[in-house]
């Protein structure tokens, strides 16, 4: 669905996260909702109620769509979180677990 | 203009006013409440929504069992609301507690307990149990080292209040009541046969009228003869985002809503009308309920606010009948969240008989006219 300029490709470094226990290939400089929708997974959450896919929307903080798990820490918006070399992400489903 | 005619008038559309009013209405009286709306300052829409028993009763006992026998009520009036009106108001009696940080906490703690039931007219045995650290352990998930202990009491409990807000108006409009919003009441005035009212939106005649708005009772009060000396008192709350189910027990300043949220609170203010929310009290009610659940501390706050309680001097409620003008009565309590079954299923019959019982007479505002002493 979403694919990168061609000269953001080249410039960059790679960056490798896990996401979900799989390896996912990153940018240098990504956010990790970007990094997410271009590596093709878009869903990064159910809702705590209806249990409905979400993924990012706004990309600049305000809409809370973009919850995961980074690094065991629950409910960060990862378009506000910066890529790292070997971040380890987790999608949400539902509500979080507390001390997650 | 509208005018409206009614068996009974009730002034406040909080949960106070809507419960009474719900059960007068469920005795096939024509009822109308007349509330200010949305701009009012309303305890009923910012509270804690704990349905409480273990703490009350302190220099009233009759208050302790008023309170009990709305707690035994509340299965069945949740039941009934859901069955009128399929709204779920999510009640649950799992029993709550009060925990205590550092031994010197738990002892003060015990010792209120304590004094609270050993008063000599205390009739009701609310079940209290001190609880120790070990088996506080098995009850409640992830304590703080500082917690030493706590109070539990099997009759307390919780239930979500905006819904039940929301399940008394639903059950008004089925039971054919007449509910105006934007309708404060400016005006009553004794007359042949009732009272006439005048509000915002025209006039009403009604057999009896109910005051039950709040701090506003306090003007209204003396227009029927009756005395109100209520004022704010302002509480601050913090609600975390929806997290898994994790916290079975209400603890008197947190608790897992149905939802999942966790609702922090509550401080207890002198400050007028004002209702903002101050960084320090928040940050204060933060910090000690991170104390007793160290892994909240991780979980993020959405929102917070504050509200105003109605509070009497001596923090109990008033049940009043006018004498000059019998058919007005005033309705006010802090605890309008645990009273509601007992004002709909208990107090509205009473009303709609047209005299308190003489065991209400604890509740008079007659109380007041005693001088205190030092
Ligand atoms: C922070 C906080 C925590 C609380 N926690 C709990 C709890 O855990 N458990 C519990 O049982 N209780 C709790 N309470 C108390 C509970 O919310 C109140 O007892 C209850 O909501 C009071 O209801 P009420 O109808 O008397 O007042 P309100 O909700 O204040 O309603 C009064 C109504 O009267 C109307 N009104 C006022 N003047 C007029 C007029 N002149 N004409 C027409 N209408 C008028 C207003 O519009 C308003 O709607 C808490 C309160 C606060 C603030
Ligand atoms: S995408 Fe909207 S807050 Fe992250």
């Amino acid at each position: 669905m979403f694919r990168r300029l061609p000269e953001a490709l080249s410039a960059a470094r790679v960056v490798r996260l896990v996401v979900d226990g799989e390896a996912v290939e990153a940018r240098e400089g990504d956010s990790l909702a970007a990094a997410l929708l271009a590596a093709g997974r878009v869903a990064c959450r159910t809702t705590p109620v209806g249990g409905a896919p979400r993924a990012p929307y706004c990309m600049m903080g305000v809409c809370f769509e973009c919850l995961v798990s980074v690094d065991g820490m629950g409910s960060r918006q990862a378009c506000l979180v910066e890529v790292r070399e070997g971040m380890r992400v987790e999608t949400q489903r539902g509500a979080r677990e507390l001390g997650r | 203009m509208r005018r409206d005619e009614a068996d009974f008038a009730v002034v406040g559309g909080g949960l106070v006013g809507t419960a009474v009013a719900w059960g007068l209405a469920r005795l096939g009286r024509r009822v109308l409440v007349l509330d200010e709306g949305d701009v009012a300052h309303r305890a009923s829409r910012g509270n804690f929504a704990l349905v409480w028993v273990q703490s009350k009763g302190m220099g009233m006992p009759r208050y302790a069992t008023w309170t009990r026998l709305s707690s035994d009520s509340w299965a069945g009036f949740a039941a009934e609301l859901a069955r009128e009106t399929g709204v779920d108001v999510r009640f649950e009696r799992p029993g709550g507690f009060s925990l205590a940080l550092g031994e010197a906490e738990l002892e003060k703690r015990v010792a209120q307990i304590r004094r609270l039931h050993n008063q000599p007219e205390m009739v009701v045995d609310n079940g209290f149990e001190v609880v120790d650290r070990a088996r506080l352990d098995a009850m409640l998930p992830g304590l703080g080292p500082e917690v030493a202990g706590g109070v539990y009491c099997p009759f307390d409990g919780h239930a979500n209040s905006l819904k039940l807000l929301r399940a008394l108006n639903e059950g008004l409009r089925i039971a054919g009541a007449t509910c105006l919003s934007s309708c404060t009441v400016d005006a009553i005035a004794p007359v042949a046969g009732g009272f006439r009212i005048d509000h915002r939106g025209g006039v009403a005649m009604a057999g009896r009228v109910v005051l039950a708005a709040g701090i506003g009772n306090a003007r209204l009060a003396p227009m029927v003869g009756l005395r109100a000396e209520v004022r704010p008192q302002r509480g601050q709350v913090l609600v975390t985002e929806r997290l898994q189910p994790f916290l079975r027990h209400p603890v008197v300043t947190v608790r897992q809503t149905d939802e999942g949220s966790v609702m922090l609170g509550d401080s207890q203010e002198e400050a007028g009308l004002d209702e903002t929310v101050g960084t320090p009290v928040i940050a204060t009610i933060a910090e000690r309920a991170t104390r007793m659940f160290p892994l909240l501390g991780r979980a993020n706050v959405v929102r917070s606010w504050a509200a105003l309680r109605v509070m009497t001097k001596d923090g109990f409620p008033i049940y009043e009948r006018s004498a000059a003008h019998p058919g007005a009565f005033l309705v006010t309590c802090h605890s309008g969240v645990t009273l509601a079954a007992a004002h709909a299923l208990h107090l509205a019959p009473m009303l709609d008989a047209g005299a308190l019982p003489a065991d209400f007479a604890p509740f008079g505002a007659r109380r007041f006219d005693v001088p205190a002493t030092a």
